[in-house]
């Protein structure tokens, strides 16, 4: 199982990135100019500002050689995350459905946030914890939940009511951000959305910062663990 | 050369912030009048802000030698060793006229300066902190820039990828027109990868990469960090505008460079644009420079030579390269997209010369420039009395002095105190202020602002260099880390330059101690006032003396920092006196990294070290509105330096759970603060009861936490006490016997947070 890293001029967390990928698996970096996959199994936009997030968060981003390749990809069937920034530019490809607009409190915010895991049958998600079966006390549905970090100006997830209904509807939002916890405004507390297919998806906490107890938790660390549950089951 | 009809006069000089005497003996270096390139170049570098001319002296007492000290001040950042072939480069540096002018943009380049003089040794930035200083918040004009100035420094970091781990903010009257802007950054490099500046190799070529040159900042070093603020509007065009993008991409670049061998040497541009780093490349690497300015890439066709060579344009770097590498280095600059431009060559006439095309516009001995300024004698003078105005007061103790009046509080107790000191503007949380930093990105940080008096960050390797395996942590091997800190109270400053200035250095050594960070070097910038009158000359004068005796007895050397003078307000006055400290420690295992939050019930709590606390100069005076008293109880560093040593010790075999140092607010507010960090309550009762042994300051005590037994083993080392146990949902603090009702502290947890929140209304 390999994963392949983007790297745009202006990207940040794309190491972290990496080294959280190595900790399920292979991983190497993809430089935006070429538009060589390298027979990656998934593809990781990461975090960051990519093009300096100049015209608008993620709109440059999405015109890259590289880009291209992952877009043949993902309709191609190919497991595509994107974190934050990535999310942004997977939004702006029209991967996934709906927009990030300016955080609710118009500043860059840096939180630990609590996310409950909506979804727990995703390519994204399927190593993150109870199913939908379990169910906490007074037989209510018991949902995972993830301590993960969000960093972002950017992070007010909107879409349409008419998509909105569609994507409740047909289960893309996967992730959502816990009681109290939805600090950027996002519409229906979304944190991470999927696309219809299920195997492109996008959120903008950061699991790639939360695989390590030292630096904070290790909630984050099953997205990537079920990706790879995800690739090497359909191998099999 | 120039027609001598259009010469600039000694008028002309003036104007730039050089003396009729300076003038002269730039007329004599030169051999003649100098023309307008060379008096533009001269005026620069012969400004305070590059010469250092009024501090240079007092600056050679400091010590700058020790065990771990790798590379010392005069590079673009000094250096300490962090063992297994790796280095920590550092520093800090002012960004205080430009933020008072424009404080987004000011704080914005700052921090882009900073972390260029870390990439400029060769070491990839990783974490900054900040150092801010405003006026009173009950000023609109305070709050406006305590606003953009930290989205400023949040904009630029985020953007970079480099984490912001920590800092410092206070608000006081005698910043209200003078705002401090501080930014300090650490790199990790190989050690056998630093780089110096020193151009060297007779016939290389000098390379200037990064942004095009254009007009902004022209003049930033003299005019703007050399003299006081008048009307600020007006020096507006001399603040420059960053972007953090294109830094990034620099960034990138650089290090690419550096890790691929194609650079002889490397330069930032800071101050004074090309014009000094240019020269000091060639002074310190004992050559001369041809530079030719038809060359620069421009972003305004139009500008003068002049313009060019003083142009304080962000982003840039100029670097010597062996000509048969220029090519490879042009490769690079295309791949991150960054310009890149042959400007000039090494030469052996020890001269700084300017060509526009084939014309020689500008000819300079190097050592004049660089070297020849003089240097001017301090006339210190202590004031007869303090020239600080006393603040208003806020809390009024009542004749008894148990009660306290403060406009909505009718009567009160000691547990009003306390809550009117949480939410006081210098001890109030500081989430509203980090919350909108990226302090995680590069996975280093094993303890984030308000976790820990230090900031930690694991030294493992990221991206392409230092070159060193990233493994995951495992509990059973040993990660090596660091702990930073930035620290300084202007208020004891200004009471007790001396004993302040020592208090700083030694709070910023405690907050180290409380993580389990030994000291390995330490940077400063001395932030003060016009030092050619006597008293600021005199404050200044005593701060060093102290930095020197603090930093000797620490044994934690200053390997770099940054001078920022005239800081005053044209009707404020000088700003309190503040030689913000930055200190670089290490620890052997990220794993045992304290924390300042209790962590069990149950635990015993502590006090350590041998605390003598005194209202004086405190926050509880200031609250009172009590003007500065004259001087501060003298300090045994020896005492103290040996109540770091046994925390330090204790926090690296995990014999305590928590520890803290005392400082704003005493020990009361110390308290409270291990509770609200580690979200639960504790039951203290104290031996002696009093307001100045809650809320009186001083250096050397520590709040800690942990099973008794292993508390008791510090007793070896230093004075340790008892204070009561961990539990519960309540702070209670109570004296002896039994206290009286007003005098008793009981507050909810619930209470304290809100009045620590105090500070999210400024931000709303």
């Amino acid at each position: 199982m390999r994963f392949g890293v983007l790297q745009f001029p202006g990207t940040c967390d794309e190491v972290d990135a990496l080294h959280a990928a190595r900790r399920v698996g292979d991983a190497e970096l993809l430089w935006h100019g070429e538009r060589d996959l390298k027979g990656c199994d998934a593809i990781v936009v990461p975090g960051g500002f990519s093009y300096g997030d100049y015209l608008r968060a993620g709109a440059i981003a999405r015109f890259s050689p590289v880009m291209e390749s992952v877009i043949a990809f993902a309709k191609d069937g190919g497991l595509v995350l994107g974190i934050c920034n990535g999310f942004q530019v997977l939004c702006e490809a029209k991967l996934l459905p709906g927009a990030l607009l300016p955080n609710a409190n118009l500043r860059f915010t840096f939180r630990q946030v609590d996310l409950e895991v909506v979804r727990p049958d995703t390519a994204f998600t399927c190593a993150c914890g109870p199913g939908r079966s379990s169910r906490g006390p007074g037989g209510r549905e018991q949902l995972a939940r993830l301590s993960i970090p969000a960093k972002h100006s950017w992070g007010r997830y909107y879409a349409d009511e008419a998509t909105l209904a569609i994507m409740e509807e047909s289960g893309q939002v996967v992730l959502r951000y816990a009681e109290g916890e939805n600090f950027n405004g996002s519409t229906h507390d979304i944190a991470g959305v999927s696309n219809e297919v299920g195997n492109v998806f996008g959120l903008m906490p950061h699991p790639e910062h939360a695989v390590d107890e030292l630096t904070g938790s290790v909630d984050g660390l099953c997205i990537f663990a079920s990706m790879r549950m995800a690739v090497e089951g359909a191998r099999v | 050369m120039s027609d001598s009809a259009t010469l600039p006069t000694v008028k002309d000089a003036l104007a730039l912030g050089l003396t009729e005497a300076e003038y002269k003996l730039i007329c004599e270096k030169q051999e003649g009048s100098p023309n307008q390139v060379e008096l533009a170049m001269y005026s620069l570098l012969w400004s305070e802000h590059c010469a250092y001319k009024h501090s240079k002296k007092l600056l050679r007492t400091l010590p700058t030698e020790g065990e771990y000290v790798v590379m010392g001040p005069g590079e673009n950042a000094g250096a300490v060793d962090l063992g297994d072939g790796l280095v920590c480069a550092f520093k800090v540096e002012s960004h205080n006229h430009p933020s008072a002018v424009e404080p987004f943009q000011g704080a914005a380049t700052g921090v882009g300066g900073i972390l260029r003089d870390i990439f400029a040794v060769g070491a990839r930035p990783v974490a900054v902190l900040d150092s801010l200083r405003f006026g009173d918040p009950s000023s609109q004009r305070s709050r406006y820039l305590l606003d953009r100035a930290v989205a400023g420094i949040g904009h630029y970091g985020n953007s970079i990828g480099v984490p912001t781990i920590g800092g410092e903010v206070y608000f006081e009257g005698p910043y209200e027109q003078n705002c401090l802007v501080n930014a300090m950054a650490l790199g990790i490099a190989n050690r056998e990868d630093l780089v110096t500046s020193a151009a060297v190799g007779v016939g290389n070529t000098v390379v200037l990469f990064g942004a095009s040159t254009g007009r902004d900042g022209i003049g930033g070093a003299s005019v703007l960090a050399s003299a006081e603020l008048g009307e600020d509007d007006d020096k507006r065009p001399t603040v420059q505008v960053g972007d953090p993008f294109e830094e990034k991409k620099l960034m990138e670049c650089s290090l690419e460079l550096l890790e691929r061998g194609l650079l002889v040497s490397l330069q930032d541009l800071g101050a004074a644009g090309l014009t000094s780093s240019a020269s000091e490349m060639a002074s310190k690497g004992e050559v001369g420079i041809d530079i030719d300015v038809a060359k620069v890439p421009l972003r305004e066709a139009d500008m003068e030579p002049f313009e060019i060579m003083v142009s304080e344009s962000q982003e840039r770097m100029l670097c010597v390269v062996e000509p048969h590498n220029v090519d490879a280095v042009m490769v690079l600059c295309e791949k991150w997209e960054v310009g890149g431009a042959a400007i000039g060559c090494v030469t052996d006439s020890g001269r700084m010369r300017v060509y526009d095309g084939g014309a020689l516009v500008g000819d300079m001995p190097v050592r004049a420039l660089v070297d020849d300024c003089p240097l001017y004698d301090l006339h210190p003078a202590k004031p007869q009395a303090t020239v600080y105005a006393e603040p208003k007061a806020e809390l009024v103790l009542n004749d008894s002095s148990v009660g306290i009046v403060r406009d909505a509080m009718d009567g009160g107790a000691w547990g009003e105190i306390l809550l009117a000191l949480l939410s006081c503007p210098n001890i109030a949380s500081r989430r509203p202020l980090f919350e909108q930093y990226d302090a995680i990105v590069q996975s280093r940080t094993v303890r984030r602002p308000e976790q820990a008096d230090a900031a930690v960050l694991t030294i493992r390797a990221h991206g392409s260099s230092p070159r060193v395996e990233w493994g995951a942590s495992h509990e059973d091997r040993p990660l090596p880390a660091m702990g930073v800190s930035i620290d300084c109270n202007g208020r004891r400053v200004a009471a007790d330059p001396y004993t302040g200035t020592v208090a700083a250095v030694l709070e910023c050594a405690s907050n180290l101690a409380c993580v389990g960070a030994l000291p390995l070097g330490t940077t400063n910038n001395l932030n003060f006032g016009n030092p050619e009158k006597p008293h600021i000359a005199w404050q200044l004068t005593e701060s060093v003396r102290g930095l020197g005796d603090a930093c000797r007895a620490l044994a934690a050397p200053v390997v770099g920092g940054n001078v920022s003078l005239y800081n005053e307000g044209s009707t404020t006055g000088p700003i309190y006196p503040t030689p913000v400290i930055g200190m670089v420690g290490k620890l052997p295992d990220a794993h045992f990294a304290g924390q300042l939050g209790f962590a069990r019930a149950g635990d015993t709590v502590a006090l350590v070290g041998q605390f003598s606390p005194s209202l004086a100069a405190s926050e509880l005076a200031k609250l009172r509105g009590e003007g500065l008293p004259d001087g501060l109880p003298q300090l045994d560093l020896v005492v103290v330096i040996a109540a770091q040593n046994a925390i330090r010790a204790a926090v690296r075999e995990g014999a305590v759970a928590s520890a803290h140092d005392i400082a704003e607010g005493g020990l009361g507010v110390a308290l409270a603060e291990c509770c609200l960090a580690g979200e639960i309550g504790a039951q203290i009762e104290l031996d002696s009861y009093t307001l100045d042994t809650l809320f009186g300051e001083g250096s050397g005590g520590f709040v800690v936490s942990g099973e008794e037994q292993n508390l008791r083993t510090l007793e070896r080392f230093t004075p340790m006490q008892i204070l009561g146990v961990v539990g519960g949902e309540v702070l209670r603090i109570v004296g002896p016997g039994g206290t009286q009702e007003g005098e008793r502290i009981e507050l909810t947890l619930a209470e304290m947070t809100r009045a620590h929140g105090a500070l999210a209304e400024l931000f709303a």
